[in-house]
């Protein structure tokens, strides 16, 4: 709940400059603002700077801000062990959503983008496995989008969901490919 | 005949093995649940384990994205339904924290009360169902005639026993009722005893022992690289407890150890359980002792319900204000927050969006069980298969949580 010690920023203005957005402190969080292309490489430098050693990834998740453009958020939140800080990045995505993996920095990732995957279709390039991991496989359309009805869509085993398919995708293939 | 060519073959030439697919679950009384594992064996070996979960999954977080923020306490309760005061506690805490607001001294001890009561009782469950998972059936029996007298403790409280849904922002939903203490206090004294009854069941069980120490062993690096929490990361030797680290409520008050084990394999975290229970216990009874007298909810009542209620029947503006918050439930202001506890799997970490409204634009459950069933990637390596069910009992992954 409290930072004894405050996160020293130091060391990511230094390293990154004006290419990470600093949001500020609230609710015993640090939030910070990454370009996706710069996930890995932000990742990477909180996990290992020795005064920052963020090496646990508590979660990861997708956000829709439909209607707002662009809808697509993937926010990270990690943990440093040794400081007991917390810190949160956000990162907007462009449509269709992609951002690269972070499986490499923490393995924990793998599920937790197969989720965000599978709710809202954000695409984790360079993961290894990213299927579904709640809804079946050939399940159309991401659940967890603004745009997806709460009851689902009507078919043969939802008869009380509403009438229509989900919106077509001609660049993201609902099918489980990586 | 092809079998006799197999027998009939030279000495020292490699035998044609193949690997073969084991579709474990998603019905099998060891999986705790609906899960399925499926295995691929080379031989007695498990070579790669790929969990298939999904089969509980109810869209929590779609649906509070459509309930008002009281509304949501009953969804948490399912997360994990072995101790739903946790979740509750949990989500509470997110609200609060958005708010800006404190549940009153009393109400923060009630709450800790309940999900240390919760932690017992979600400890119980594994406790006793890992021996049986592993042949002994005893120790379940016993484990659940105590589960049984936290249930009754919690229906005291709440008048669930399950799902006690008794948490409110801003405080609790009712005080303690008359002669809870004397019977809390009671089954305090007696539980100690009762632990050490469970670890002599199988303490000096060989079978257990042999099929539980060194098997589905992690190590601490590996644990926290796979996002592990909460005792099966205590187990490999972490010292990471959040109820100490960043107290929430008034565990900055309590005086409790953080158990941690070295050898990290499923007695270890088995272990690990079992000794939490016993500081469970410690905490109970502080609870008990330091408690102050005084309001169990904030006096907000555009948040909160008035705890007395002629003022609704009397003052007009009251009356609107409680007409209000049972209609339309509170606002809260626009922002977002993460706050986690040490939930008895682990780190339960709620992340609210809010955009000013009565409901909550985005809310994401960091479950720990969902987190930790990842752990199975490193602890089935190179295991038998017999010793999946030790490893995937000694996770005690709750599939409420998993599948959200």
């Amino acid at each position: 709940m409290s930072m004894e010690v405050p996160l020293d920023r130091a060391p990511i203005t230094e390293r990154f400059g004006e290419a990470i957005d600093d949001l500020g402190f609230a609710h015993g969080v640090h939030s910070f603002a990454a370009p996706p292309e710069m996930i890995v490489e932000f990742c990477r430098f909180l996990k290992e700077h020795p005064a920052l050693r963020f090496n646990f990834l508590s979660d990861i998740c997708g956000v829709d801000h439909y209607p707002e453009m662009p809808r697509f958020e993937a926010v990270y939140h990690l943990y440093s062990l040794p400081n007991k800080w917390r810190v949160r990045i956000k990162s907007r995505l462009g449509d269709p959503p992609r951002v690269p993996s972070v499986i490499g920095v923490w393995r924990t990732a793998n599920w937790h983008e197969r989720e965000a995957w599978d709710m809202y279709g954000i695409r984790f390039e360079g993961h290894p496995d990213l299927r579904r991991i709640y809804m079946w496989e050939g399940f159309e359309g991401f659940p967890q989008r603004k745009d997806f009805p709460l009851r689902g869509y009507k078919d043969k085993l939802n008869p009380f969901g509403v009438e229509g398919t989900p919106p077509t995708q001609p660049d993201l293939a609902t099918k489980n490919i990586p | 005949m092809t079998e006799v060519t197999e027998l009939s073959r030279p000495e020292g030439e490699a035998l044609d093995t193949r690997e073969v697919l084991l579709n474990l679950g998603p019905q099998h009384p060891s999986t705790h649940g609906v899960l399925r594992l499926v295995l691929e064996l080379e031989g007695e070996y498990v070579k790669r384990v790929d969990p298939h979960i999904g089969y509980l999954h109810r869209g929590t977080e779609k649906l509070a994205e459509s309930f008002t923020y009281t509304q949501i306490f009953p969804l948490t309760d399912r997360l994990d339904y072995l101790c739903p005061p946790s979740n509750n506690l949990a989500f509470a805490l997110a609200v609060e924290k958005l708010l800006g607001i404190e549940a009153p001294i009393r109400a923060q001890y009630i709450r800790v009360m309940m999900a240390e009561l919760a932690r017992i009782s979600g400890h119980l469950l594994i406790t006793g169902a890992l021996p049986l998972d592993l042949g002994a059936m005893t120790a379940l029996l016993y484990a659940m005639r105590e589960r049984e007298m936290i249930m009754d403790l919690l229906e005291m409280i709440s008048g669930a026993r399950m799902h006690t849904s008794f948490c409110r922002v801003g405080g609790v939903r009712e005080d303690l009722p008359d002669g809870f203490i004397p019977k809390i206090r009671a089954f305090c004294d007696i539980f100690p005893n009762r632990i050490r009854d469970y670890e002599r069941l199988v303490e000096n069980n060989r079978v257990f022992l042999n099929r539980t120490q060194g098997i589905g062993v992690i190590s601490a690096e590996d644990g926290i690289d796979l996002g592990l929490s909460g005792p099966n990361l205590r187990a490999s030797g972490v010292d990471w407890d959040i109820r100490r680290d960043e107290p929430y409520e008034i565990y900055d008050r309590l005086d409790f150890n953080v158990i941690t084990r070295n050898e990290g394999d499923c007695y270890a975290r088995w272990q690990c359980r079992v000794e939490e229970m016993r500081e469970s216990v410690r905490i109970i009874e502080q609870c008990f002792d330091q408690m102050p007298e005084g309001p169990f909810q904030i006096d907000m009542p555009t948040i909160a319900f008035p705890v007395d209620k002629d003022k609704v029947h009397c003052s007009m503006e009251a009356l609107i204000q409680h007409f209000d918050l049972s209609a339309y439930g509170f606002k809260v202001p626009k922002g977002e927050v993460y706050s986690a506890i040490e939930s008895p799997k682990g780190e339960l970490g709620f992340y609210i969006i809010s955009d000013g409204s009565e409901k909550p634009f985005r809310m994401k459950v960091r479950a720990p069980s969902f987190v930790n069933l990842q752990g199975l990637f490193v602890a089935s390596n190179a295991q038998y298969l017999a010793d999946m069910i030790a490893v995937l009992g000694s996770f005690d992954p709750v599939m409420g949580e998993v599948d959200k």
